[in-house]
């Protein structure tokens, strides 16, 4: 332990490893080091924000090249700068800093635009009373003409497919919460490592990668076995169709939510002769719970959207439809893929495109609050610390 | 409320891994015994075969008998869940239930198992195991605060009340202290020495200091070579083991020459 280790080349100073210093030691060349503020970061920044305008504007450069180009000579700039006043590491530091910055900036893009896109097209109808209380009920082209030639308010809203949507996502979460929870349930505090395990784990991943529409096939199909061609169009199939495309993921995100409770506490409930079900439901699950919520809650949030899987297994409807176990039903996804597809009155197409804005807003708000709801859930049933 | 403990010829494996073998000996009630040896010689594997903790670890199994008071734990009508209802245990780290407050700390052994409680019997049994485990007047104000909000010998405190709250008969320490400070190993080990009176105490420490503290008879395991099942060396009262070992091993090990 206390006999240090032979090095190639021993320290100048006589062996003693605790008094000598790295830079003893001759074959490693510490870089050197000095401090550098932010200040020419920021220089440089706006120096190539000001290439850019030049680039766009002067010279007539497409916007996403200007910026570019100036962000490749900003790098440049940047490692320059920092090797000269800090050393290469310092550089190699601000180079990577920028890089990271760069990739944020890149994923964030896309996202910022999308929302800017679907609330400026879709915030003019979206928020209208009669657009969230009316259905499409007797709603026809004529009604859009007029209303484009401004002799008739506006008509047709898509109630039936906000409460669709609630109706059959509600369903498909009825259906994959008991059998993911329990899948991952089974993997982690019983068949870990067994072959069953690893079999259904591995159906699990397969089925992670089923396409929807194949979801939305095998549904329409299994019903049309029951209830026979004709009848097979119901809500409860869209909603089944969608549990084959959430079960994996319940499972998936709860397994890891199980497995990242601490084995101490199983073994302090079962060494306090408690019985296993008991350790797993008193004390393995609420101390996951908030995870294992907000898991379900991401998982309602990615199958929300599905618009394919529905249009095979529940149709189209124009009207309210409550009953999910008889006739065709609208979700929001898909009324939005027939206003845009099928516009009313292919001759006035506006007031259509409108509708499908305002269904896609209300479907990216329903989105956001999903995903608010599970953080908010995540802290309320978060383990308390503190005194 | 304390028993005896007989081994018989206990042989402990890991699927196919000898951990310990061939271990013989007999614990007395009302007492502290203490298990040392080097690490990983199968003192923690030991300890928990007395309670039946053992068999949680996928695979394992033991061959052998283990007897409280004469019925073996390991014939085959018992339920291990009822073992454990006898022989509490307590942990290396301190594990409170971090989604329960203090009382509700103390009361899991007997909430969990979903016996009825009244709310007058809860406040007796939360105060007495607490008393019982030398918390009581550091938490009584925060009885409804997070077992997770205590310090680390608090922590631990709380885990041994909530191991005597279920009134078990043996209670088997891991390595109690070695998480701990100088100061709150001190409380645990007075704890012990009053936990005694009504218990059968078995505890494993890597201290021997502490062994000599607090036990009347100690086990010193040690392993041949690694991958060599432990084995239990020998067996005597501490005075014995620390004074004048009858074998080699233990005296280098008592003397700091190895381990
Ligand atoms: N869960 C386990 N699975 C397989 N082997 C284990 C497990 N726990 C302990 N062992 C092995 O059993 C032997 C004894 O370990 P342990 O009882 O923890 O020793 P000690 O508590 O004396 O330090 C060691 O060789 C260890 O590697
Ligand atoms: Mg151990």
């Amino acid at each position: 332990m206390s006999t240090p280790t032979q090095t190639p080349a021993s320290p100048p100073s006589g062996g003693d490893i605790h008094h000598s210093r790295l830079d003893d030691v001759s074959g490693i060349v510490p870089s050197q080091v000095h401090p550098a503020g932010r200040r020419p970061a920021l220089v440089i920044a706006g120096a190539s924000a000001v290439v850019a305008l030049v680039l766009w504007l002067g010279l007539g450069l497409h916007v996403a090249a200007a910026l570019l180009l100036s962000f490749v000579l900003y790098l440049g700039a940047i490692y320059v700068t920092y090797r000269r006043i800090g050393g290469a590491r310092v550089a190699v530091d601000h180079l990577v800093r920028s890089l990271v910055y760069f990739a944020f900036v890149c994923a964030v893009v896309p996202l910022a635009s999308v929302l800017w896109t679907v609330i400026g097209q879709g915030a003019g109808r979206a928020f209208d009373p009669d657009f969230l209380s009316q259905t499409m009920n007797g709603v026809t082209g004529l009604n859009d003409q007029q209303y484009a030639e401004g002799s008739a308010g506006f008509v047709g809203g898509a109630y039936h497919a906000i409460m669709g949507t609630l109706l059959i996502t509600g369903l498909a979460t009825l259906i994959s919460v008991p059998i993911g929870m329990f899948t991952a349930i089974y993997l982690v505090e019983y068949g870990a490592g067994g072959r069953l395990g690893r079999g259904i784990r591995f159906l699990v991943d397969v089925m992670t990668g089923i396409p929807s529409i194949v979801a939305g096939l095998f549904a329409f199909a299994l019903f049309t076995q029951i209830f026979g061609i004709r009848d097979a169009k119901m809500g409860l199939a869209g909603a089944v169709a969608l549990s084959v495309l959430m079960i994996p993921t319940v499972v998936r995100n709860s397994e890891e939510m199980l497995r990242i409770v601490p084995n101490e506490l199983r073994e302090a409930a079962l060494a306090l002769g408690v019985p296993k079900w008991r350790t797993i439901a008193k004390v393995v699950l609420p101390t996951a719970a908030s995870g294992l919520a907000s898991g379900v809650t991401l998982a309602i949030a990615r199958v929300i959207g599905e618009t394919a899987p529905l249009l095979v297994a529940i149709g189209y409807a124009r009207g309210l439809n409550w009953n999910p176990f008889d006739g065709p039903m609208n979700t929001l996804a898909v009324y939005a893929y027939f206003m845009f597809t099928k516009p009313l009155s292919p001759a006035v197409r506006e007031p259509s495109l409108e509708r499908a804005w305002a269904a896609a807003l209300l479907l990216v708000l329903l989105v956001i609050a999903l995903n608010l709801l599970a953080r908010l859930i995540a802290t309320l049933f978060a383990p308390k610390t503190g005194r | 409320m304390s028993k005896r403990i007989d081994v018989t010829d206990l042989d402990i494996f890991y699927g196919d891994f000898h951990a310990v073998k061939d271990v013989t000996m007999s614990i007395e009630p009302r007492s502290v015994t203490a298990f040392i040896g080097p690490s990983g010689c199968g003192k923690s594997t030991f300890l928990r075969t007395l309670n039946r903790m053992h068999e949680v670890i996928p695979g394992a199994r033991v061959e052998g008998e283990v007897a409280i008071d004469g019925q073996n734990l390991y014939a085959r009508n018992v339920d291990p869940v009822d073992v454990r209802r006898q022989v509490g245990m307590v942990f290396q780290r301190p594990n409170p239930f971090p989604t329960m407050s203090i009382k509700e700390n103390v009361l899991a052994g007997v909430r969990l198992n979903s016996k009825r409680i009244s709310g007058k019997a809860a406040d007796e049994l939360t105060e007495k195991a607490l008393r019982g485990a030398n918390l009581w007047n550091e938490v009584k104000d925060r009885l409804d605060k997070p077992g997770s909000g205590l310090s680390g010998g608090q922590q631990q405190r709380l885990c041994i009340a909530r191991a005597i709250a279920i009134q078990p008969e043996v209670i088997l320490m891991d390595e109690p202290c070695s998480a701990l400070d100088p100061i709150s190993t001190l409380a645990i080990e007075d704890l012990i020495n009053e936990l005694k009176v009504d218990y059968t105490v078995v505890i494993v420490t890597h201290n021997m200091q502490q062994a000599a503290r607090v036990s009347d008879k100690t086990g010193f395991f040690n392993l041949e070579a690694t991958g060599k099942p432990g084995e239990l060396v020998e067996y005597d009262t501490t005075q014995n083991i620390f004074n004048n070992p009858s074998q080699q091993a233990t005296e280098d090990y008592i003397s700091g020459r190895f381990g």
